[in-house]
């Protein structure tokens, strides 16, 4: 070590690999670890589900509603442009859910070491993604 | 002999209900971060459910779908996972639009807009499954 100021930057990654940190707010090179992205992401699926109520809306007041305007929303989820917003809000509903299952095992008070945190993020990330291929697989098969 | 200047009787003129008030409530606190739980916990087999039932009804023409919706069954489910999604969704939303819209006024216009517009959407999807539930 030939600077002993070295020794304060040591520091560990959430998968508990090291890494010299900077040593104080240091925002060029800052990279925000895999927790706080995975956080952040669980609010903008919230968010992106929430605009994907108007269409789950539309769909049922469409089916109780007439042949016509039923027609005019299968029309429009069938689009290239229906199946990429069905396809990201398939992806955000798995992430969402098991993210949400990660968040109510912290809530058991359970799981909050670094390691298990990085772990649970991991599987998360994981099974949303092994789920959203599951769910649309199975839609495209079973049209 | 006069008061100390810097004690609290001498520098707050405000009632004890008025200091309290805004500080959030000594009962019912938690009301909001519960319900978000419970609801969470309420959707993880309603989301299943409605994933497999879509899946199912892939492609499906208006007269499919509107026997699958109006099952009494199906309809009960139905209408859980509207309660528990819209509530779900507007507790969430909540929190996202108290931290990042500032502002008191702002921030309450924005809470109100998105509150009703969640309650009509839920009204909304409750009536379309009842009329097909009922109607047929």
């Amino acid at each position: 070590m030939a600077d002993v100021r070295e020794a304060l930057m040591s520091g560990r990654n959430s998968d508990g690999a090291r890494v010299n940190r900077p040593l104080s707010p240091h925002l060029q090179v800052y990279r925000l670890p895999m927790t706080p992205i995975l956080s952040i992401l669980h609010r903008v699926a919230g968010v992106g589900l929430a605009a994907g109520t108007l269409l789950f809306v539309w769909w049922l007041a469409a089916a109780a509603d007439s042949d016509g305007a039923f027609a005019l929303a299968a029309g429009v989820m069938n689009s290239p442009i229906g199946w990429l917003l069905i396809a990201g809000w398939t992806l955000a509903l798995w992430y969402h859910f098991c993210n949400g299952i990660r968040h109510l095992w912290w809530d058991a008070g359970r799981g909050f070491e670094l390691r298990e945190a990085h772990a649970s993020g991991m599987l998360a990330i994981g099974a949303a993604a092994v789920l959203t291929a599951l769910t649309l697989i199975a839609g495209v098969v079973a049209r | 002999m006069s008061k100390p200047a810097n004690t609290r009787e001498a520098t707050i003129r405000r009632s004890l209900l008025g200091q309290m008030r805004g500080l959030g409530s000594a009962r019912s606190g938690t009301g909001h971060w519960w319900m978000q739980r419970l609801t969470s916990i309420a959707l993880v087999p309603l989301a299943i459910w409605f994933v497999i039932g879509a899946i199912a009804h892939a492609g499906a023409g208006r007269a499919e779908i509107v026997h699958w919706i109006s099952g009494p069954v199906t309809a009960t489910l139905m209408l859980a996972l509207i309660a528990c999604m819209f509530e779900h969704m507007q507790l969430g939303l909540q929190v996202v639009i108290e931290d990042y819209v500032h502002g008191e006024a702002c921030r309450v216009a924005t809470l109100l807009v998105m509150k009703a517009g969640a309650a009509l959407l839920a009204i909304l999807a409750a009536i379309s499954v009842l009329k097909m539930a009922i109607a047929g």
